[in-house]
């Protein structure tokens, strides 16, 4: 760490944090609570009546399922991951390391096709699902199914997780493993007892930026999801509701529209708090 | 024998049960079924692909995505520095909170952010209304889409920026400064040259989202043809819904091929910045 003394403000120094908050309240934060204010406009009465309908239940449903799944194969995911990238040296560390962030700049709609191309009706794995249902006699659906929904909720936040663990994990080094190892200690125990402190805040904090973006996912979803009140997710009900142009219905797309950002405000302020904790964490070691 | 050879010199274990569950979920999650795009695609006759891709509304989405990405990009990369400035370099009230609120646009779901952003900048909109009166129209045109844009990109670039100049030792600016040189011109000449990999980086994140997003756009951009106001990723999606596989795998290829030559892009720098970083 470089030590620092910071800068007295000058007047060109306020201007700059005048400008940056103003950038941040008019584009930041202003759509936060237009949110809020749209959803409230026809009283907490229709607020409570646009929340409760079937098509929302089913939706808050489909979008715990998937989020929960996405969260759980992703943790598990980024552990391993992360093990790898940064306890061993091998060829082509760099090009899987590449792979493993290729959701970031892909396009979610693209995601969706994807699966499409492999599951839907012209693709190629799909007689492979029908010869699994015929043999065990049961009906799995993939594309415009939940499974379908669930797939691309993974692939969308696939990276996030050992994203947040491989530079701490890095920064780390591996001596204490190799230290451990040497003397004895089997990998589940290496794992538990040397590795997962230093990462425990990392992989919180994975998990709630993967759980924010799961439970948003659209562009995905859309392409993968046509029934409403059966795979729709909060998304989608949400866009469903507001193309539905009538101004009850742009309300209530509103009204759900804030559940999501209620979840976002919480995530803001854990995120928050743990990078806090873990700037803490840094200091003591 | 070789194998057991290879185990003797990884001290720590689970190298193999780590290796086989990282290759296997990454090519069932995101490998194969991208491959399947690439091969749908490649059974398309030259011909015919390249009709897809040159029909008059395709090569417009393509423009419109990339043009509208390139400027929000560019646009985010100014506030985006100044930003990243601000929360390190300056103590103030509010700085931890306004430190979080940049990442509003990463936990806020896109569709919500699409139509919240639709609404306020709609003529008859919180912001839209007072710049309608100004001859202004934001909502669906493209100054809407570069307004979403901007939205989803920023903490892309204040998050590649604040690393590196929480890092920046301070003395060189200060020499600069004792030798006479204005802060403009310290900032161009000291701190500007130290940051450009980090900026190209939030730039080649943000320009990358910006051209495959869709949640944030679809809505504020109207979609209009005659516009010229569809995004590629809504070209994809109407294709798919009128069950146009080819046509919309063949938009998908080329679109992959971008992001891949700007994660590649982004990857060179970032590996270059760390041998930078490793040297000093």
């Amino acid at each position: 760490m470089v030590i620092r003394e910071k800068k007295k403000l000058t007047p060109h120094g306020i201007i700059l944090i005048v400008i940056s908050v103003l950038f941040v309240l008019l584009m930041l934060v202003f759509p936060l609570v237009s949110v809020i204010t749209n959803s409230l406009k026809k009283g907490f009465d229709f607020y409570i009546k646009s929340l409760s309908t079937e098509y929302v239940l089913s939706a808050l449903r489909v979008t715990i399922i998937a989020t929960v799944i996405a969260v759980v194969v992703n943790t598990f995911f980024g552990l391993m991951a992360g093990w790898l990238i940064t306890k061993f040296n091998f060829k082509g560390k760099q090009i899987l390391a590449t792979l493993i962030d290729i959701p970031f700049s892909v396009s979610p709609v693209i995601a969706g096709l994807a699966y499409i191309m492999m599951f839907g009706r012209l693709g190629w794995a799909s007689p492979i699902i029908d010869s699994i249902n015929e043999m065990f006699g049961t009906d799995i659906q993939i594309v415009f199914a939940i499974p379908g929904v669930v797939l691309a909720t993974i692939f969308v936040t696939f990276p996030f997780i050992s994203r947040e663990i491989i530079p701490v994990l890095n920064t780390q080094g591996k001596d204490e493993e190799e230290a451990a190892a040497l003397m004895g200690a089997k990998g589940f125990t290496i794992f538990r007892r040397v590795t997962f402190p230093h990462i425990k805040w990392a992989t919180i904090y994975g998990v709630i930026l993967c759980t924010a973006r799961a439970l948003g996912e659209f562009g995905a979803v859309n392409a993968l999801s046509k029934t409403r009140g059966e795979t729709f997710t909060l998304p989608l009900e949400i866009d469903a509701l507001y193309l539905a142009g009538s101004a009850d219905s742009i309300t209530a797309a509103f009204s759900v529209s804030s559940i999501l950002v209620i979840i976002a405000v919480i995530v803001l302020i854990l995120r928050n708090r743990f990078e806090h904790r873990e700037l803490k964490q840094k200091e003591q070691v | 024998m070789k194998k057991k050879k290879a185990r003797q010199r990884r001290v720590i274990p689970g190298f193999s049960l780590s290796m086989g569950v990282t290759i296997t979920l990454l090519s069932l999650i995101i490998l194969i079924p991208l491959a399947s795009i690439l091969v749908y695609s490649l059974k398309l006759k030259p011909a015919e692909f390249i009709k897809v891709i040159t029909d008059e509304a395709v090569l417009w989405s393509f423009a419109t995505s990339i043009l509208c990405a390139l400027i929000a990009a560019i646009i985010n990369c100014i506030f985006g520095t100044m930003l990243a400035w601000v929360l390190v370099r300056y103590d103030f009230p509010g700085k931890q909170i306004l430190d979080g609120l940049i990442e509003i646009p990463f936990t806020l779901p896109t569709a919500v952010a699409g139509i919240t952003l639709s609404k306020m900048y709609s003529t008859t909109g919180e912001i839209g209304k007072p710049l309608s009166k100004l001859g202004i129209e934001v909502s669906y045109t493209h100054l809407g889409l570069i307004v979403a844009l901007i939205f989803v990109g920023i903490p892309f670039v204040v998050r590649a920026i604040q690393p590196v100049l929480q890092k920046f030792d301070v003395q060189y600016e200060e020499a600069a400064q004792m030798l006479g040189a204005s802060p403009i011109r310290t900032f161009m000449k000291v701190i500007f040259p130290e940051l450009r990999p980090a900026m190209l980086t939030g730039f080649g994140l943000a320009f990358a989202r910006g051209i495959g997003e869709y949640g944030s756009v679809i809505y504020i951009s109207g979609n209009n043809a005659k516009e010229h106001t569809q995004v590629v990723s809504y070209i994809i999606m109407q294709k798919l819904n009128y069950l146009d596989y080819g046509s919309a795998t063949a938009i998908a290829l080329v679109m992959l091929i971008i992001s891949f030559l700007l994660l590649l892009f982004v990857n060179i720098v970032q590996v270059k910045q760390s041998r930078r970083t490793n040297n000093v």
